[in-house]
This record gives structure tokens, C-alpha cells and sequence, in this order.
């Protein structure tokens, strides 16, 4: 007994180590597993609080680039408006059931940025209490930003594109070839849509936008255009290079997308698995 | 020793603050950022408490990691380095590290080139391969520890000179 002891005091601190260590390693491993990492996140009191408390400040800095994006799209949604202005503000809305639409648009503010590492993630200053959950798609005007992963009452974390285990279903814009969209780590700017069938026609510039199978994104919302591509190793399969419209290392301001109809759908798609 | 304790504190929470709000916003070209924080894991006292070394150094991973969304890797990577510095001191500074409290700020500059390069390069390559946590990109793990790990020490080199304190 002694000597178990006398070895325990001796080795203290080789055992400590090795104690945090694997404490440390779990938190790493727990992080790099999708949606699992349930005790480590920025989206807390007290990371929120220095964050936002940082942003407060630093917001400052990018007034005039966020009120021309506001600018631009004010624009863009003007010009939508006055070209459906005879068909539809005319028209009465019948169908009561549908009458609040598919979509909710939420705005948020972005408090912390990552793009410079392998999996990205970003804070909103907007949480439980605003009506933000897990799941929901976050978009500026110019393109998409990422999903909605843990959420506390006032903060949220969002896994950005640029991210590793970020997959997003994507689609061209002029026919409706899709695929998954991912990063691959290197350049902030580009993103990288893979398996696209190989009958699909692509050219250079060509606009890429969400497609409608995932739950998140309307679909059609902009993401970028087709820098290059090349055939995959299997030849049968597309790899696209993307150039992102949103300037991921300055965001800003988001709107945070709930989708109505997540809920129906998902009981649906289970109910068909089940048969 | 009280002064020690309080100084240790100040540059805990300073770092750490300083490491969140405005070291991991540079991203020079695109990745490159500088991690001064192992500078507390430097300049803790060479005759300190060996355990309670240890367990601030994976508190100050942790902190960092909790702003950073990083799971554990910088609270790994601390933890090694925290674990390892009895060696490398021994390995730089020779035998004297052992008899006596030497001050990292009146030691020749060849070794204490030699502590502080091993210290950051071991910190940083740990830290980079559990973040990608694949050795497929070795290549992206060397780039970065190459690269993160000069602007580290450069930025080392310059505050140990800035804070030095002046003796006689």
C-alpha cells in the first residue's frame, strides 16, 4: 500500500498530465464529431458577452460597406417589386392557409468570424429568445453563410461553409444538375461543388445557387460562380471550384432563415422510411 | 512571491484577451496568425509549483479554446509543452537550471533562442495536427506550424524586450 502511494506522489505530475491530456483530447474529438459537441462552444455568456461587447466597436469600422450591401439589395428587391406590381400586389391573397409563406427571415448580427482554420465557425448575437434554433439557415443578401448548430438564450454558433464537415446541396443555376457544396480549406474565398454529374454543361461564371432538397435554404439563393472545374478521378463526376459572392472574411449583418415547413416535411420523409 | 502570483494572474487574463480580440483577427495571407500566448507558458517561474503549472497551462488552453470554438486542441498543445519544459530548459540552459532561479531576461540569447524556438515549434505542430486532425494534409500542418511559428517568435522576441526589466 505504501509503495502504491509513494508511487502515486512520485508521478503526480505524469499523471495529472495524462488526465488533462485525455480531457482534452475528448473535447477534440467530441468537436470534430458533427453535433456532438455539447460542453465547448463560443455561444455562451461569457464568450458572447466579450464578443459582442468587441463587435460593439469594431462595427464601427464597416458602416459604410454594410449600407451599401443594405443599398444594393434595397435596390434589388425594389426592382422585384415594381416588375410583379400588376400581377400579384393586385391580386387578394386566397389561400389562408399559406398566407404567412414558407420562411421566416430573422436579422442577426455576426459578433466573431473564423475563416482562417480547417473548421470554421461563426458567433450571432441573436439566440433562443429571438426565435433561433438549431437548423436553421443563416444568408446575407449576397449568398449563404452556413447552418445553425448550438444556440443558448441570447447567442448562437454557426458552422460556416468553410468548414469541414459543412455539406450543402447545390445546384446550377441554368439547369438543375446538383451536388454537394464543400471546402477543402485552403482560400476563404472559394468553395468546392462536387459530384455534379458529368452531363452537365458548365462554363466559366456560371451562377451557382442552393438547391431545394435541403430543408435550410430556399431554394435559389446565390452562392457564387464557377471559377473552373475538373473531372474527378472516376471521370463520371464534376469537382467545381466556386468564387464565393459573400466576401466570407467580412460578413457583418445576416438574416437567420426558419422554414415553416421543416417540421411536416421531416415527419413526412420518416413516415416514408418507415413503410 | 505574492507579486509573482499577481503578475502571473495579469498576464493570464491579458493574454488571453489579447489572443481572442485581436491576435486571431490578423490572418495574415489568409491563415497565418501568431499564438503569444504560450508566452505565459514561458515566462511562468522556472521554480514554480510543477503541478499547478500544468493545470494553468491546460486552463489557458481551454480559455482560448473556449472563444475559439476549437474543442481541446489548444489546451493539448499547452499541456504538452507545460509537460515537456523541464527537458527542454534542462536541454538549453544546462545544469544551472536546476541549482538556481535563473531569469529568462539575464540568460545568453543562444539559449534562450534554442527554449523559446523548441517551445513554440512543438506547441504550434501539436496544435495545428489535432486541428486538422488528418495526416492527409501533413503538408497544410508544416506549412502552418512553419509559418505561425516565426511570426510567434518574432512576436516573443519583441515583447520579452519590450517588458524586460532592467537589472543594475
Amino acid at each position: 500500500m505504501q509503495q502504491i502511494f509513494n508511487f502515486l506522489i512520485k508521478n503526480k505530475n505524469s499523471i495529472l498530465f495524462l488526465f488533462l491530456f485525455a480531457v482534452s483530447i475528448f473535447f477534440t474529438i467530441q468537436n470534430h464529431a458533427f453535433h456532438k459537441s455539447k460542453f465547448i462552444s463560443s455561444a455562451n455568456f461569457l464568450t458572447g458577452g466579450v464578443y459582442s461587447w468587441s463587435n460593439d466597436m469594431n462595427s464601427y469600422f464597416h458602416l459604410d460597406d454594410y449600407n451599401e450591401r443594405l443599398l444594393e439589395e434595397n435596390m434589388k428587391l425594389r426592382n422585384q417589386i415594381s416588375s410583379m406590381h400588376d400581377s400579384v400586389v393586385g391580386a387578394k391573397q386566397t389561400d389562408s392557409t399559406a398566407f404567412d409563406g414558407d420562411y421566416i427571415y430573422r436579422t442577426a448580427q455576426v459578433i466573431n468570424n473564423n475563416f482562417s482554420r480547417i473548421d470554421n465557425f461563426l458567433t450571432l448575437n441573436r439566440g433562443k429568445s429571438s426565435g433561433v434554433f438549431q437548423e436553421q439557415g443563416v444568408i446575407t443578401s449576397k449568398g449563404i453563410i452556413g447552418i445553425v448548430d448550438r444556440v443558448n438564450e441570447n447567442y448562437s454558433r454557426v458552422i460556416s461553409i468553410l468548414n469541414s464537415r459543412s455539406r450543402i446541396n447545390a445546384q446550377l443555376k441554368k439547369s438543375e444538375h446538383f451536388g454537394s457544396l464543400i471546402w477543402d480549406g485552403d482560400n476563404p474565398n472559394i468553395v468546392q461543388l462536387i459530384d455534379v454529374p458529368r452531363q452537365a454543361q458548365l462554363n466559366l461564371g456560371d451562377t451557382i445557387i442552393t438547391g431545394g432538397r435541403s430543408l435550410l435554404f430556399p431554394k435559389g439563393m446565390p452562392i457564387g460562380s464557377i471559377l473552373n472545374f475538373e473531372l474527378d478521378d472516376t471521370q463520371s463526376y464534376y469537382t467545381i471550384n466556386i468564387q464565393l459572392f459573400n466576401d466570407m472574411t467580412n460578413i457583418g449583418y445576416v438574416y437567420v432563415i426558419e422554414n415553416l415547413n421543416k417540421d411536416e416535411i421531416q415527419e413526412m420523409q420518416e413516415g416514408e422510411d418507415e413503410q | 512571491m505574492n507579486n509573482s502570483l499577481m503578475v502571473n494572474i495579469a498576464r493570464f487574463i491579458l493574454l488571453v484577451f489579447l489572443q481572442v480580440l485581436i491576435l486571431n483577427n490578423i490572418n495574415f495571407a489568409g491563415y497565418i496568425n501568431p499564438y503569444l500566448y504560450v508566452l505565459f507558458i514561458l515566462l511562468f517561474p522556472f521554480t514554480g509549483n510543477q503541478s499547478l503549472f500544468l493545470f494553468l497551462s491546460f486552463l489557458l488552453g481551454m480559455s482560448i479554446d473556449l472563444f475559439e470554438d476549437s474543442g481541446g486542441i489548444n489546451a493539448a498543445a499547452c499541456l504538452v509543452v507545460a509537460f515537456i519544459r523541464p527537458h527542454l530548459l534542462r536541454f538549453s540552459f544546462g545544469i544551472s537550471y536546476d541549482h538556481q532561479n535563473i531569469r529568462l531576461s539575464a540568460t545568453p540569447f543562444g539559449a534562450k533562442f534554442s527554449y523559446v524556438v523548441l517551445m513554440v515549434v512543438i506547441h504550434h505542430f501539436i496544435l495545428f495536427s489535432l486541428e486538422m486532425f488528418s495526416l492527409s494534409h501533413i503538408i497544410l500542418i508544416l506549412k502552418k506550424t512553419l509559418f505561425s511559428s516565426i511570426f510567434t517568435i518574432v512576436l516573443v522576441f519583441l515583447s520579452l524586450s519590450l517588458f524586460s526589466r532592467k537589472y543594475r
